[in-house]
């Protein structure tokens, strides 16, 4: 049961992310990226990370997903069947993505520690395990994330809204 | 319905580091290869969705519940920091598109060469 599920959604998850980089149309791609992120989350829930694939869901496919849709919206012009096309090095790119899965693979399949199926899991991975070690062994970095969020959200507002001079303030 | 029971997988660590390593080469692929700078970040993001189930997988698969007990979900941690940074990222990242096409009128990246000389 979970060995089909696991292939039918890592098989998904890897198309849409094929359709990601391969599609012409970029409203396509962002449609394939959301798709591709939710069979992540899908996989998280597999590997017993409950929490993880709700923030999956929430964050990707809710978020940035619907924010990539709106940068395309807001920058898109000409036809949008050619809006996301290849550049001229895009021959390079696909030998450089090869040769580094076929690197990748080879380390993977060769190693023998990590040829190891799954024991029972009792640790949980709920929400309220994962706040008892993000408010005691990891509190320092995720007060530090809280405040990166907010920087970036500032950042973002300045940067998409644009800064006026200060004589065309009043 | 506890979905922590749900799974009764028998899929091995390799073939998820398998999966996260595709995820990882097409979102290479994507930065090499696209011209559309929005396109460029959509592959970042996938490249960080590797990252994440890589995380996961070695801390499901060799991390060993009886010995270490209090750390025992670092990896998710892990995994949450990098949704966070990612999320900030493409945050600031669209914005600097929507800036850069105000100023350009493009997200072509062979035309941002005016930092060339």
């Amino acid at each position: 049961m979970g060995t089909i599920v696991f292939f039918i959604f890592a098989i998904l998850t890897i198309a849409a992310a094929w359709g990601v980089v391969t599609s012409k149309n970029i409203v396509h791609s962002a449609l394939y990226l959301a798709l591709s992120f939710s069979g992540v989350a899908v996989l998280y829930i597999l590997m017993n990370a409950d929490f993880l694939a709700a923030v999956q869901l929430l964050v990707y496919t809710g978020a940035v997903a619907i924010m990539v849709v709106f940068a395309v919206m807001l920058t898109l012009r000409g036809e949008v069947q050619e809006s996301s096309l290849e550049n001229r090095s895009w021959g390079w790119g696909a030998i450089v993505a090869s040769l580094v899965f076929v690197v990748i693979a080879l380390v993977v399949l060769g190693n023998t520690d990590w040829r190891v199926l799954p024991t029972e899991w009792t640790s949980g991975g709920s929400a309220a395990d994962l706040s008892l070690l993000l408010l005691t062994q990891f509190m320092v970095p995720f007060e530090a994330a809280a405040v990166l969020l907010t920087v970036a959200l500032v950042g973002a507002v300045i940067l998409a809204k644009g800064v006026k001079r200060a004589h065309e303030l009043k | 319905m506890n979905l922590s029971n749900l799974s009764n997988l028998s899929v091995g660590l390799s073939t998820y580091l398998l999966v996260g390593a595709m995820l990882f080469c097409l979102g290479l692929y994507g930065v090499f290869a696209k011209k559309n700078i929005v396109a460029i970040l959509m592959s970042i993001e996938l490249m960080l969705n590797a990252v994440n189930i890589n995380f996961v997988a070695f801390n499901r698969f060799i991390w060993n519940q009886k010995i270490d007990i209090h750390y025992v979900l670092t990896g998710h941690v892990a995994a949450l920091f990098v949704i966070v940074v990612a999320a900030a990222e493409v945050a600031v990242g669209l914005a600097l598109v929507i800036a850069i096409y105000r100023n350009r009128q493009s997200t072509n990246v062979d035309e941002f060469n005016w930092l060339k000389w």
